[in-house]
């Protein structure tokens, strides 16, 4: 399956690729997106969603040294209420006196409800490339697929939520490290590219809406599930700086101002990217 | 008077009042640093430094990069006294070696930690420069023709070489990294990286 979507990918963008530079962009971006039409319409073709289904499975199995399943985690709408959860996060919750995104607020359940040692679940977070989505990221993927097809409506407005949100916006423009970069360096302005790769201008709330709520998605270049907190530290990771604490409120406080700028926006929840 | 005097200064208080309460950042400066070392605890020793902004990414980043007009010359001015001259005087290296150094994106990144070989420029990423390359970035402007548009002009040879080792020395808070200053590229790599956009004989000139 990997394999073929692979081929069928690289297939595309060598057609794209014989022709002249400029026509050859559209030529490459038409490719693409031929490429995902095909998959919308045959919406099981996305690898992601075996990793959604993984992540039902363990989200309903008893484990951990407490041996219980996450079915009573509360992600904000109640206990064990899982469908349109991830439209409303980032959040504050109260048991946690924190504001929790997505993951973090599974790791939490983790760690209180199933007993597992924080420490443990952080260290290695990501997989590798060609590795499948870890289990925390599976779950995320399967939570997030709850939502697919309804609107952010996060409404950040708590105080708490607020402060997490301008912390956000300040560690967005945020410049540091050897290259200098922070993360508006490469989406503060609209239809720049690295290389080839276009990049989405993220401060802007109709570029943001279309491809935020695409997170948890399966990414062909790594064939694997990749979450928003891994994306994060993806990009940090290219920004040259050291790796990015999965959960940490740095990470939390990208979250929720990047879901801020998205909000009204679709959740497609695991998309596909290139 | 007295009143006229006393009302003008309550005017002025406001107007300080405003102006400095547009100046001050949304978020404690202490606050955003201490969320940033969390988020980055496991950072080996030497990479600590690389969380904290230096004064002029600090100004750039607290003005969105939009610096007024006296505070770009001041970065402009601490920028370039960073600057170091090739000890020759020769700004012009190989440009084959600046083509692949052009290409070449690795280095710094915790995967390169520690790193097995010099860092590239990877001046790709941003900039368009020969016609043959086609995966070419936009974020920065074309440089196709560089050194014909400006015939290979010592003066222009130079500058180029500035702008390189310290983007910000020439247009304060550019996004492009000091490579240089920054200590990414050799003052020998900037050399083959202004090679290539000022000989003659470089594709980024002779257009093919």
């Amino acid at each position: 399956m990997k394999n073929f979507l692979q081929t069928a990918f690289a297939a595309l963008c060598a057609v794209a690729a014989v022709t002249s530079a400029p026509a050859q962009d559209a030529d490459t971006e038409k490719g693409i997106e031929r490429y995902r039409r095909m998959l919308k319409e045959d919406p099981w073709s996305n690898p992601g969603l075996l990793d959604a289904d993984r992540g039902e499975a363990l989200w309903k199995t008893a484990r951990g040294p407490k041996n219980v399943s996450l079915e009573t985690c509360n992600l904000g709408k109640g206990p064990g209420r899982v469908d349109g959860a991830f439209a409303e996060l980032p959040r504050f919750f109260a048991d946690a006196n924190q504001v929790l995104d997505l993951e973090t607020r599974i790791l939490w359940c983790m760690e209180k409800i199933q007993g597992f040692n924080r420490a443990d679940l952080v260290k290695r977070p990501h997989p590798g490339g060609g590795q499948p989505v870890k289990e925390l990221g599976a779950m995320a993927t399967y939570v997030a697929s709850k939502s697919s097809g309804m609107k952010y409506v996060a409404k950040l407005d708590k105080p708490q939520e607020k402060e997490m949100v301008a912390l956000g916006d300040e560690l967005f423009h945020r410049r540091s490290g050897p290259f200098d970069f922070s993360c508006a360096t490469c989406h503060a302005a609209e239809g720049l590219r690295i290389r080839l790769q276009g990049l989405p201008y993220l401060e802007n709330p109709s570029e943001a809406k279309k491809v935020i709520g695409e997170w948890p998605a399966y990414r062909v270049s790594s064939t694997h599930v990749m979450t928003m907190q891994h994306r994060l530290y993806d990009c940090y990771w290219q920004m040259r700086m050291p790796e990015l604490q999965i959960g940490s409120d740095a990470s939390v406080a990208l979250i929720a101002y990047l879901t801020k700028k998205a909000e009204g926006g679709e959740i497609s929840a695991p998309a596909l990217k290139r | 008077m007295r009143k006229v005097l006393a009302l003008t200064g309550a005017g002025l208080l406001t107007v300080i009042a405003v102006a400095h309460a547009q100046q001050k950042p949304a978020v404690d400066p202490a606050k955003a640093d201490a969320a940033v070392k969390a988020a980055f605890a496991n950072a080996p020793a030497d990479w600590v430094p690389r969380l904290t902004p230096d004064e002029t990414m600090r100004r750039c980043s607290q003005t969105r990069n939009k610096p007024g007009k006296a505070t770009a010359a001041a970065i402009e001015k601490r920028e370039r006294a960073t600057i170091e001259y090739p000890a020759d005087g020769n700004f012009i290296g190989d440009w084959k070696k600046g083509e692949a150094l052009a290409q070449n994106g690795y280095g710094l990144r915790f995967t390169d930690y520690p790193p097995r070989r010099a860092s590239g420029g990877n001046c790709y990423a941003c900039h368009q420069l020969t016609k043959k390359e086609v995966s070419y970035g936009t974020l920065g402007p074309s440089l196709l023709e560089y050194g014909k548009l400006r015939d290979y002009k010592p003066e222009a040879i130079k500058a180029a070489y500035e702008k390189i080792y310290n983007s910000h020395a020439v247009l304060a808070c550019s996004n492009m990294p000091r490579f240089g200053t920054n200590k990414i590229l050799t003052i020998d790599q900037i050399k083959d990286a202004v090679a290539l956009l000022m000989s003659p004989d470089s594709p980024v000139n002779k257009g093919q």
